[in-house]
């Protein structure tokens, strides 16, 4: 999480995004965590426009286009349900409407890569499960690398095109494993047979990590 | 409004009102001496025969504690985001800084006097100097809770520094700051009354130390009392101030409960 978008540097070996040797914050990411990580003194809308008043060409634009960022701000927040939510403060809004703000901030200046470190993991069930889908199209409208880490088995087989199994402690990578699901996704194929073997499978891997 | 939240409007008057009541009592029932403990009474006549040294005096005070106060705020925001922005600075100053706090102020006024001579510039730097500290611990507090996942984000959109401090440092510290305000504002009016009672010719603390020498205990009093009702009506300004500028952190039940 913190190599790819160059917070850190590795000791051994280079990591390479968008062909290129990362030696400084990359400035093409976008980050999101459990925590939706908000600023409370700023409306939905406001927080939505922070990246774009940091990342450059936006931000030398910040006031010639404002109205235009705004709307633009607006219409990611309608793509993800929260339409005419965007003057209400973070903390006037559910968990999950929160961690909904915190994906299009994320995505606000068109990252071309997304991180995501257990976005869902303190949401319930069934929003989660909301937020996969909105994940999967947002990824499908703008065809971005996305980097999802997770705890939830259904969760990676669901959204990714490869799943790394790593383990603990130290943390290497056990096993990739492509999966040829067929896109678009949707929320049932969770319940084939196909996708419950995946999930079997990578599960096999963990228990065996762990011992 | 119901009855309870009118009780709660109306009770700090009450209970103002009933310790001079029983204050006043006190005195007549045990006829405590004017000169040791004047009632109320005694001192509302010390404020109708001296009102024009004590509104004089009380303006002064009143000035000084100010622009000292004004400085305080100056350079214990600037100081506190300073020490906040690095642990280097942060470790380097703090035990220096904690040193300093522990001096007694009032020690320090005789060497003010020595540098500035004796009146409104000691009065004025030692309200500084006794209530910078509290806003620069605070708002160094402030910046040093920032949330790393936030910090992390902003980074990775390749925010400097400087820009974190501007979009999330300085608003996050502003309700630790204003927070330190109340106190600073009252700590201001101790520093400089200290100054004024030790080496002024003016202000509230020189009245008193007048008032003292010529055993006009009830002036005395009065002195007090002019001297808590400025601390209330600052203390109160800048609680306002704190509501309106960080109302978004005050949003908890728990202090209105």
């Amino acid at each position: 999480m913190k190599l790819a978008p160059g917070l850190e540097f590795p000791r051994a070996g280079t990591v390479t995004v968008a062909g290129e040797k990362v030696t400084k914050p990359v400035k093409i990411a976008g980050m999101a965590f459990q925590a939706p990580t908000l600023l409370p003194w700023r409306t939905t809308l406001e927080n939505l426009l922070l990246p774009l008043e940091i990342v450059e060409p936006y931000r030398s634009q910040m006031r010639s286009r404002k109205v235009e960022f705004a709307a633009r701000a607006r219409n990611l927040l309608t793509s993800v349900g929260l339409r005419d939510q965007g003057e209400k403060f973070p903390w006037e809004l559910s968990g999950g409407m929160q961690q909904r703000t915190s994906l299009c901030r994320a995505l606000i200046h068109e990252p071309q890569l997304l991180m995501l470190d257990e976005p869902f993991g303190a949401l319930d069930a069934f929003t989660r499960e909301e937020l996969w889908c909105v994940i999967r199209d947002l990824q499908a409208a703008s065809k971005i690398t996305v980097i999802l880490v997770t705890h939830d088995l259904r969760e990676a087989v669901f959204l990714a095109d490869r799943v790394f199994v790593m383990s603990q402690r130290p943390g290497r990578i056990v096993v990739e494993r492509k999966i040829d699901l067929p896109r678009p996704r949707d929320l049932e194929v969770t319940f084939t047979s196909e996708f419950t073997d995946i999930v079997h499978e990578l599960r096999s891997h963990i228990v065996k990590a762990r011992q | 409004m119901n009855r309870t939240a009118l009780l709660i409007r109306l009770s700090p008057w009450l209970f103002t009102i009933g310790l001079f009541v029983v204050w006043e009592a006190a005195v007549h029932i045990f006829k405590i001496p004017v000169f040791f403990l004047p009632p109320p009474s005694a001192i509302a006549q010390a404020f109708v025969d001296y009102s024009g040294p004590l509104a004089r005096n009380s303006w002064i005070t009143l000035q000084t504690t100010l622009i000292g106060f004004a400085l305080a705020v100056g350079f214990g925001m600037l100081l506190g985001l300073l020490v906040g922005w690095s642990r280097a600075i942060y470790a380097g100053l703090y035990p220096l800084m904690i040193g300093f706090n522990a001096i007694p102020k009032v020690a320090l006024v005789p060497i003010l006097v020595l540098w500035f001579g004796i009146g409104f510039v000691p009065a004025v730097l030692t309200a500084f100097l006794i209530s910078f500290f509290p806003i620069v611990v605070n708002v160094a507090t402030g910046l040093a809770t920032i949330e790393p996942e936030l910090e992390d984000v902003l980074k990775a959109l390749g925010a400097s520094k400087l820009d974190i401090m501007r979009k999330v440092g300085i608003p996050r510290t502003l309700p630790y700051f204003f927070g330190s305000l109340k106190v600073a504002i009252t700590l201001a009016f101790v520093g400089s009354v200290i100054s004024e009672s030790v080496a002024s010719n003016y202000g509230i603390g020189n009245l008193m130390l007048q008032a003292q020498a010529q055993f006009q205990v009830p002036l005395i009093f009065a002195g007090l009392v002019v001297l808590a009702i400025e601390g209330i009506v600052m203390y109160a300004a800048m609680a306002i101030l704190e509501k309106r500028m960080t109302g978004w952190a005050q949003r908890s039940g728990f202090a209105q409960a």
